[in-house]
């Protein structure tokens, strides 16, 4: 079951994503941008857990989910270590992904050689 | 003549452009994107469970799952297969955060030629910057408005 | 004799000859309805390291091809009238680089061929020179990277998008010899009709293809079924099919064989370019591959080639500018 919410909430955010790059021109680093804000924001006024606790991966592996991260981790950092919290918080919690990210593009830059289409 | 075009001819001439100009298969990309979209984070929910089973917590295993994402993104992109998939799923390997890795490495990949500091390190985050730029600014909102 | 026949359009009074062409297409081009009549095709890394110096040795070798199928040689030649997408002119450079011949650096976009064929026949004719080469190149992978994102992002392109041609064009043309000549030409103004989509440079070009075709064809008191062929540079399906319909609205029938380099140089159903060919090799193979050897074998015995432009920079479009479109005729007779 959890599987099965997991595919219909995250492919439903995919629609949402695909309908904005046919209808609108926006280019897919746009659309990132966008969810991730959306995310971030919905997280913020407390919108976003409740589908998190629906669909699990469903909706933390879109990138609507790191803005959730985002959001939720300025939140338990400003409860915890007050209003520097606030700087800290966001990034913090995005560590982990944009560090991964980094090292593993790296050394895929090394190893790979470009290809063509 | 059409050089010194007025604003009605312009527009006119873009009415024309829109009735020959075709249009996407906007249902068939959707159930596309549908179909990928949701089997990426069906392999999420899959790891998350893993790492659950074998205690690590909610949150370690959500990050657990994210890098093992991404790196899975990285291979796919520099073996240049990421890009054939996006260009049939479209949304489907956009949105998921795997479209993210992608989008951090991709550039990486290409970029190297114009060598290790300037090339890889300056390019890598060409697509992926703005994300980590509003996101982080985002975030800085929800802090802000959250400790008020 | 009065040369200049128009606003925009000159004759030439001995008109010069185009006695050999080179083209050099990449593997994608190699496989498509043309393949026939390209002189080599390669892979598109070409025997080197990056893309841009895959590029610039089309160009090197292409001009070398040219020059040599002249039965000529390198030090005849008067000019290198040369140019590409990169910026700076990257390729042409570094592709002319080793020639050691006075060298003339176009940008023209996707039009740039029409720009070099015009410039050396006006060159030719005017006696400053008696040979000339003209080449352009485009590499799928160079623009995309450029212009677009890198290759690796997985992205879908639009339906009205075209394919940037790899490879490259090159023309040797003479004050005499056998061969097709250079009648006449018509230098294209920009025209801009408000088209900001870098995704549809078809539609941004239409309307340039169409003042030019229509200025070219007063001036010399013509109509498009006295060609045997009229063929656009890089518009594509659908910029084809908009150019057609703004000449018929202004009263010029677009009958005979009318088409555009974009759309014959790849196979629609099966090659998966969306709109069609672009780029500035798009033209430049497609006429010094294709048509000149029509035109040479007298399959065809004149043709208006008008190698088309779209003027921007990544620059420019990110700080809202419209896409003016140019478009350049070059009368060529086999008579």
């Amino acid at each position: 079951m959890d599987y099965f919410k997991a595919f219909i909430v995250g492919g439903l955010i995919c629609v949402i994503g695909q309908i904005l790059i046919d209808k609108t021109k926006l280019t897919s680093g746009r659309i990132l941008v966008a969810f991730v804000c959306v995310g971030c924001i919905l997280g913020g006024i407390g919108l976003y857990k409740p589908l998190v606790d629906f669909a699990g991966a469903g909706a933390t592996v879109p990138i609507t989910g790191f803005g959730y991260n985002l959001a939720k981790g300025v939140m338990s950092e400003v409860d915890n270590a007050g209003f520097l919290g606030i700087f800290t918080g966001g990034l913090k919690s995005a560590a982990g992904g944009i560090s991964a990210a980094v090292v593993f593009s790296f050394l895929a830059a090394l190893i790979f050689e470009p290809k063509g289409k | 003549m059409i050089i010194t075009a007025t604003e009605k001819e312009k527009k006119d001439y873009g009415e024309l452009v829109k009735s020959v100009t075709p249009n996407s298969h906007i249902f068939k990309d959707c159930i596309k994107a549908f179909v990928s979209g949701g089997i990426i984070c069906i392999a999420g929910q899959f790891i998350t469970d893993i790492c659950k089973n074998n205690g690590l917590s909610e949150t370690d295993a959500g990050l657990v799952c994210s890098i093992i994402l991404i790196l899975a993104s990285v291979i796919l992109t520099g073996a240049g297969i990421y890009n054939k998939l996006g260009k049939f799923c479209g949304a489907g390997t956009i949105v998921p955060i795997t479209g993210f890795a992608n989008s951090v490495s991709s550039p990486a990949v290409e970029f190297k030629k114009e060598g290790l500091v300037f090339g890889i390190g300056a390019k890598m985050f060409a697509v992926a910057g703005p994300v980590i730029v509003y996101g982080t600014l985002s975030s800085f909102i929800v802090g802000l408005i959250y400790y008020f | 004799m009065d040369k200049r026949i128009g606003e925009q359009t000159v004759i030439f009074e001995r008109p010069p000859v185009i006695i050999s062409t080179a083209s050099i297409a990449g593997e994608k081009e190699g496989d498509g309805p043309l393949k026939d009549y390209f002189d080599i095709i390669t892979d598109d890394k070409n025997g080197r390291t990056s893309w841009e110096k895959a590029e610039s040795k089309f160009m090197e070798d292409a001009i070398y091809k040219a020059v040599n199928k002249s039965g000529f040689s390198m030090t005849d030649m008067d000019y290198i009238l040369a140019g590409d997408l990169l910026n700076q002119t990257a390729a042409s450079i570094f592709g002319a680089r080793e020639f050691k011949r006075p060298f003339l650096g176009l940008y023209g976009a996707c039009s740039t061929m029409g720009e070099a064929l015009g410039l050396g026949a006006m060159l030719v004719d005017g006696g400053f020179a008696k040979k000339v080469v003209a080449s352009a190149s485009s590499h799928f992978c160079s623009a995309e990277r450029q212009f677009r994102f890198p290759l690796g992002l997985g992205t879908q392109r639009p339906l009205s998008s075209t394919w940037t041609v790899t490879g490259c064009g090159a023309a040797v043309i003479s004050n005499e010899g056998i061969g097709p000549k250079i009648v006449s030409i018509t230098t294209g103004k920009m025209v801009d009709m408000g088209v900001k989509d870098a995704n549809n440079m078809g539609a941004a070009m239409a309307p340039a293809a169409a003042d030019t075709i229509k200025e070219h064809l007063k001036a010399r008191g013509k109509k498009i079924s006295d060609f045997d062929v009229v063929a656009t540079g890089d518009l594509g399906f659908t910029g084809l099919k908009l150019a057609k319909s703004l000449l018929e609205n202004d009263g010029i029938a677009t009958d005979g064989i009318f088409t555009d380099c974009g759309v014959e140089i790849f196979d629609r159903q099966r090659q998966d370019t969306h709109g069609g060919g672009s780029g500035c090799a798009c033209s430049a193979i497609t006429f010094c591959g294709y048509f000149y050897k029509l035109l040479m074998e007298r399959k065809i015995n004149n043709m208006l080639l008008v190698p088309t432009g779209a003027l921007m920079s990544l620059t420019s479009s990110q700080q809202g500018e419209t896409i003016p479109g140019i478009a350049h005729a070059v009368e060529i007779d086999m008579r």
